[in-house]
């Protein structure tokens, strides 16, 4: 607890095997544990010197604790690093070699003796179907978690818990393969309704074929990310202070009255980081789309007619058969990727950063 | 947590026993099966261990023969992952795999890289397993179906569109087809099935099929499916679809197969022996061992199924480790043997024609 015999542990400890590492901690413990530390202990001395016995050794853990620590952490931005100078190595000579323009080509022909191929088409797959797997799977989700949390009788609550998460278990290429050859019917049948009775939205135009569509990639995605928001937002829910809920329960609120104003507010962020993880898990999905879409290049709203295509997907589809102008490409695409999800990721963070201090100044 | 741990070691535990008890019963039969045909005179034994990769189109082949091999020759171990033609060719280059399977002979930029590795010899192509294409279709009540080459790039070019078009009635003369508008699927993934389906149609219907030939579909229009599989289960899925895969998922899936129009003028049938007639009328354009072929995809050979794919094994004529030597040898010379070639016939493969595997099976005993 005190400084002093932090001190002395590392003078007779001198041969410490993390003698690396010990400029460090020194530094790191100032910022972050020996601020408040240090304050107390000119007023305590009794207080460090209960510590004095037995301290030396504790310490020597301490900092080789310490410094495994910082090893991970550094060990992490080293390979970060690593990969970032790797990827980037691998996809300039592609990009440069690209006769026709990254961003807006539609077509994936990387192989070629002329490679094109452009991202935008891919890109905006990706988009789309995450957000409409989103738009589907959040209403839905957050109903099962309130109902979860605040309605269903506690071993009801519980089995239907654990078999929510169960869900998060099945392998996406399960879920791809059920898409692809149980679920594509049904959704052909229902994009021909939405055809005909709404075709004159362009979301639902076209003269088909209709199944493997954009709206079949978004539902299978949808199921899969439910087990993500379901469980997170149930958590969320359940640690709602039970004084809030009481107070307005005992101001004459209804149950329902009692969710949207004590738990819902409280819930916010916890909710969209569940949202974020689950857009997270649908902008990398791979195999299930790659099985799913009917893979076409090109740029359409259009929801219900056979195509779509997301990076994952193509990475997916291309890379067996890739030379090294196509994995080169393919390495791009991932770029482009992991530059979509940090874009989304900030975009989170910041949500959950306003509104935790809109909540907190709130209650 | 706790739960949660033991679990997954039951698992562990689980998954062990079942793999070792699935490796007692494969290695068991085979022991008395060798000894009773006493059949082990076929293939020639070494122990060790290879690693090979490519192709997924002759996956079921390898996976056939490695199993088959090894019953024959106990101590071997042979490892075939289905990585793709072109992952295949890499790992041969980068000197992980002892041979590369491969959907198309070593193209003239790889082959330098790939001589690399042989040294004191040269890389060389050994055509081992032949897949024929099927165009299979789904059409409500509309059996034998048939379609000359141009029809069938009319029909993948979007040039026709419903199933009673003037061209498809004149290729089916007699038969009541119903106005459904035509669905094409193809492969979504890239693949050597696409490569040679499209090769086909550019060299068959040069007029009407203008997109090349290439691993990746370039046509506009259709669906994407990955892998034969996902084409043959989009074809199942929905009426009026046609889609080209390897031949044993068409059978699998229980499809009508079309027959297409050869250069002879007739429509033939997919079966073993059409399609290797077609491979027996091929040329052999590579030098001395390298067995590299030139399929003539209008062959006039009467009765031959044109549309098929080659696909190759990629190994060192010489400069092979002498650890691997004798098993590469082996177990080649076993895949090429009439009677791994008779194996593959059950499996949606057709086997090499007798012409073709003889040279095969020589140009296996030569590497050295």
């Amino acid at each position: 607890m005190g400084e002093s015999p932090h001190r002395s542990a590392n003078a007779g400890t001198g041969g410490t095997n993390v003698t690396e590492s010990r400029e460090w901690p020194a530094g790191a413990s100032a910022r972050v544990a020996e601020a408040p530390v240090s304050t107390r202990t000119p007023e305590g001395p009794g207080l460090g010197g209960g510590g004095a016995l037995p301290r030396a050794r504790a310490f020597g853990a301490e900092r080789a604790f310490r410094g495994l620590t910082l090893a991970a952490g550094t060990a992490v931005l080293v390979v970060i690093a690593a990969i970032a100078v790797f990827l980037v190595a691998k996809a300039l000579p592609a990009l440069r070699a690209n006769t026709e323009n990254f961003w807006t080509f539609e077509g994936w022909f990387p192989n070629d003796p002329e490679p094109k191929f452009g991202i935008g088409a891919l890109a905006f797959g990706t988009v789309l179907s995450s957000v409409i797997a989103l738009l589907l799977a959040v209403p839905v989700a957050l109903g099962i978690a309130l109902y979860l949390s605040h309605y269903a009788p506690r071993r009801v609550g519980t089995t239907l818990g654990f078999l929510i998460d169960l869900l998060a278990a099945v392998p996406s290429v399960v879920f791809g393969l059920w898409g692809r050859d149980y679920f594509s019917g049904p959704v052909a049948d229902l994009s021909a309704w939405l055809n005909r009775y709404f075709g004159w939205i362009p979301l639902f135009g076209g003269d088909g074929p209709f199944g493997a569509s954009i709206l079949l990639g978004a539902l299978v995605l949808a199921i899969m990310v439910l087990p993500i928001i379901t469980s997170l937002s149930r958590e969320v829910f359940l640690q709602t202070p039970t004084a809030n809920e009481e107070a307005a329960l005992a101001l004459g609120a209804t149950r329902w009255e009692m969710i949207r104003t004590a738990v819902l507010p409280y819930g916010r962020p916890g909710i969209v980081a569940a949202v974020m993880l689950g857009l997270g898990r649908a902008l990398g999905e791979t195999i299930a789309l790659a099985l799913t879409l009917g893979i076409t290049f090109g740029i359409s709203v259009n929801l219900i007619e056979n195509g779509g295509n997301t990076i994952a997907a193509n990475i997916a589809n291309a890379f067996g058969e890739a030379n090294d102008t196509g994995r080169g490409a393919l390495i791009a695409s991932g770029l482009v990727l992991f530059a979509i999800t940090l874009i989304v990721n900030i975009t989170a963070r910041a949500i959950i950063h306003r509104r935790r201090e809109f909540t907190e100044s709130a209650a | 947590m706790k739960l949660q741990r033991h679990g997954t070691l039951a698992c562990l535990a689980l998954t062990a026993t079942l793999a070792l008890s699935a490796c007692g019963s494969d290695n068991n039969e085979p022991a008395s099966g060798a000894t009773a045909s006493g059949s082990a005179a076929a293939a020639d034994c070494a122990t060790g261990t290879l690693n090979a990769q490519g192709s997924s189109a002759q996956k079921n082949a390898m996976a056939e023969w490695i199993k088959a091999y090894q019953q024959k020759c106990q101590g071997t171990t042979i490892n075939y992952e289905p990585s793709g033609s072109g992952a295949g060719i890499q790992a041969f280059i980068a000197g992980t795999a002892d041979f590369a399977g491969s959907d198309s002979a070593l193209k003239e930029e790889e082959q330098p890289q790939a001589n690399a590795k042989c040294v004191g010899g040269q890389a060389i192509n050994l055509p081992m397993v032949i897949g024929p294409v099927a165009v299979a279709y789904n059409l409500n009540g509309v059996q034998n179906l048939q379609l000359k080459p141009v029809t069938l790039a009319k029909i993948f070019a979007g040039k026709i569109t419903k199933w009673d078009d003037a061209a498809i009635k004149a290729d089916n003369p007699g038969v009541n087809l119903p106005g459904t508008t035509i669905q094409t699927v193809h492969r979504s993934d890239s693949s050597g099935t696409t490569d040679n389906f499209t090769d086909f149609l550019s060299k068959t219907a040069e007029a009407e099929w203008t997109f090349g030939k290439a691993k990746e579909w370039k046509a506009p229009g259709g669906t994407g499916a990955k892998g034969s599989d996902g084409v043959a289960s989009r074809v199942k899925g929905a009426d009026g679809t046609i889609g080209y895969m390897e031949w044993s998922f068409a059978e699998n899936a229980g499809l009508g197969i079309a027959k297409i129009g050869n250069g002879a003028g007739e429509f033939a049938e997919l079966t073993a022996e059409s399609a290797g007639k077609t491979i027996a009328g091929a040329e052999v354009v590579g030098q001395g061992d390298d067995l590299k072929m030139k399929i003539d995809y209008n062959t006039k050979e009467a009765g031959a199924y044109p549309i098929v794919l080659v696909t190759y094994e990629i190994v060192c004529s010489k400069g092979l480790a002498a650890d691997k030597l004798p098993l590469v040898k082996g177990f080649l010379g076993y895949a090429a043997s009439t009677e791994g070639q008779a194996e593959l016939t059950e499996l949606g493969y057709a086997p090499l024609p007798e012409t073709v595997r003889t040279k095969v099976e020589t140009a296996v005993k030569n590497i050295a």
